[in-house]
């Protein structure tokens, strides 16, 4: 009889107590999240083949021809057609994805590297330090941020180096706010105290107990900017600031198309689709980020 | 600087290991001294955010805390508790005032510096959930500050699990789990835990139990009198619950708006309080028996304003036995360094000129 109330007392043993870290756990919920590993993907291969873009496309993506343009997809080797020049669009979109996402993706990680410093250190110090800075930043929220990148890349004249100037100007203040806030709300809480009471140096502090709290907010807010940055970009090639012709470029082709669109409205839309793809998985994957960041649901 | 040790004082009730490498001024050095603590904090007003007056948190608080004892310090809300033990940690800055933890000054020249300071006295805040890093498991919370002091990384780990083993907690299912993972009661075992972290020789515990349920509540006060005689600890106990105050106590200090009106051995200022607050703070405790619920309030109103404290006695405005005396003269409570019982009251003082202070 006592044995058997000896088995039932003994607890069952219990899952394997998680060992792993924060990052390890969010690593772990990325993992097993099907959607955000599907977008992921996607995104990666967006990517490498943006970047493996020469060996990857079928011809010479400057390479003009009259007599082969606004050709259908699948027409004589060019699975994707040809554009109004009678250029590969496979290929053009391939070498396009590189000026694209890097003039989306570059100012996004400067801007955060920026604002994202100069918010934490505004919300940390808090006072005269942070009135400084956000009020500077207030100036910058005053223009509509497609008219501030137009306006600064126009005064700049255009290109890529000032196109990708002007959108990290237009998007350190979003990401400054960002960051003051979460600092603001972090710094406050008793744990800073308490880790500040243990005698730690300020800036063990700051790394291990307000940044690891304030950069998911960041991270997930900054890869959401990604997609504004390529469709934000896009725009400024649009209109002749960014890219210029015949340099491939997704929002430049679009531009240069739309003229085709009651031609060849399948070539004269694909542009439009990479832009759409590469955005929507980018929200997914910041989306996917947020909820794998958020420990406690 | 060192303090010259006062005969009158009693050897401490508790034992205290006279063999830690840190003690300096032996037992009959009171751990720690505080003497005028003033911290004012300045209200910012109109178009260019000039002070335009002071909220006057602790106005010139001074106490004793003997090595291996409990100081209880109770009082109503926004009485300057928690800037006490927040000034005691120097979380915050003292406007005024002195601190001498085991013979030297702390945060002056030659004294003890603030960092060496958090090395000997730790904190246990309130509020057990935001006390704790949520995007960290407990266990690095409570590693945290010996690696920040050069502890290898390992070493810190198995100090933590060793640590939460000390409070109740089976590491091997606790220290890898967040804080939002553990019940309220297992939160503050944490947290206490991460106090012992750094071997500090004297523990502040803000309202350390106030957010926990009875039961778990006495779980972690005979958790705390276990670390402390295991530990040889000091603890400075702050509460608004006056039950348990008395109970984990040897001495209690009773503040009212930022001074300090009464302060004497546990024993002696629950049975005999000298002050009328105190008697008030006492009688608003809920009886047991029906027959002996009070049906009005001991002590009326809210506490005034400390921007703008009473003149005189703070306590004049709402004090049964106030006399025009008490408005224009403010209670000295003396030199409480001998421990013993004293009360900030003109009917304490003899030769104050109140009509009752000699029937006291």
């Amino acid at each position: 009889m006592s044995t058997t109330i000896d088995k039932v007392a003994t607890p069952a043993p219990m899952a394997a107590p998680r060992q792993r870290g924060y990052w390890g756990t969010v690593g772990y919920r990325l993992r097993h999240d099907p959607v955000t590993l599907c977008f992921g993907a996607l995104l990666l291969a967006i990517i490498l083949s943006a970047v493996f873009a020469p060996w990857l496309a079928p011809f010479d993506p400057y390479r003009e021809s009259i007599i082969r343009r606004l050709k259908a997809p699948g027409y004589m080797g060019h699975m994707l057609g040809t554009d109004e020049l009678g250029r590969d669009m496979l290929s053009r979109l391939l070498h396009g994805g590189r000026l694209t996402l890097t003039m989306g993706m570059v100012p996004v990680l400067l801007a955060t590297l920026i604002g994202g410093g100069l918010g934490v250190v505004a919300g940390f110090l808090g006072g005269v330090a942070n009135a400084a800075i956000m009020r500077v930043m207030d100036v910058f929220y005053a223009f509509p941020s497609v008219l501030l990148a137009v306006a600064i890349s126009g005064a700049m004249g255009g290109g890529v180096l000032n196109g990708m100037i002007a959108l990290t100007l237009v998007f350190i203040p979003p990401l400054c706010r960002v960051a003051e806030t979460a600092t603001t709300q972090v710094r406050n809480l008793d744990f800073v105290d308490a880790a500040r009471a243990t005698g730690a140096p300020l800036r063990l502090v700051l790394w291990h107990h307000v940044l690891g709290n304030v950069l998911g907010p960041i991270l997930i807010y900054a890869s959401s900017l990604i997609s504004v940055g390529i469709i934000l970009a896009s725009g400024l090639s649009f209109l002749g600031l960014g890219v210029k012709p015949p340099e491939p470029d997704w929002g430049l082709m679009l531009n240069a198309l739309r003229q085709a669109i009651y031609v060849s409205p399948l070539v004269a839309a694909m542009p439009g689709i990479a832009i759409f793809l590469t955005s929507v998985s980018l929200n997914m994957v910041s989306d996917g980020l947020r909820a794998a960041m958020d420990v406690r649901s | 600087m060192s303090m010259s040790a006062s005969p009158a004082i009693p050897p401490p009730p508790l034992p205290w290991r006279d063999n830690d490498p840190r003690d300096r001024g032996g037992p009959q050095q009171p751990l720690l001294i505080v003497r005028g603590f003033k911290k004012h904090f300045p209200i910012r007003g109109g178009l260019l955010g000039r002070t335009v007056a002071h909220v006057r948190a602790v106005d010139g608080v001074s106490f004793h805390v003997r090595k291996g004892e409990t100081l209880g310090i109770v009082g109503e809300s926004g009485c300057g508790k928690s800037t006490v033990a927040r000034l005691l940690m120097r979380l915050m800055q003292p406007d005024a005032g002195e601190q001498i933890f085991d013979g030297d000054s702390v945060g002056s020249e030659g004294g003890l510096s603030v960092a060496e300071l958090r090395r000997q006295a730790q904190m246990v805040f309130q509020d057990s959930a935001s006390s704790l890093n949520p995007r960290m498991p407990v266990q690095g919370s409570v590693a945290f500050g010996p690696m920040a002091f050069g502890m290898p990384k390992a070493e810190a780990m198995a100090l933590a699990r060793e640590l939460l083993t000390k409070v109740g907690l089976n590491p091997a299912l606790f220290g890898g789990r967040y804080p939002h993972e553990l019940s309220g009661g297992q939160k503050q075992r944490v947290n206490i835990a991460r106090a012992l972290a750094l071997k500090p020789r004297m523990v502040i515990l803000d309202e350390a139990v106030s957010a926990l349920d009875k039961s778990v509540e006495a779980q972690v006060l005979n958790l705390l009198q276990t670390l402390k005689r295991e530990l040889s600890l000091t603890y400075v106990f702050i509460s608004h619950d006056l039950g348990v105050v008395r109970w984990i106590s040897d001495r209690v200090m009773v503040m009212y708006l930022g001074e300090v009106v009464e302060i004497g051995p546990a024993d002696q200022l629950y049975n005999a309080p000298k002050h009328p607050y105190t008697r008030a703070l006492l009688a608003s405790r809920p009886a047991m028996d029906p027959d002996h619920r009070r049906e009005e309030a001991p002590v009326s109103g809210d506490p005034p304003n400390p921007v703008n404290p009473p003149s005189g006695c703070r306590f004049h405005t709402r004090c049964p036995f106030a006399e025009p005396l008490c408005a224009s003269r403010a209670p000295s409570l003396g030199d409480s360094e001998g421990g013993a019982h004293l009360a900030a009251c003109h009917m304490q003082d003899p030769d104050s000129g109140h009509s009752q202070a000699r029937l006291q």
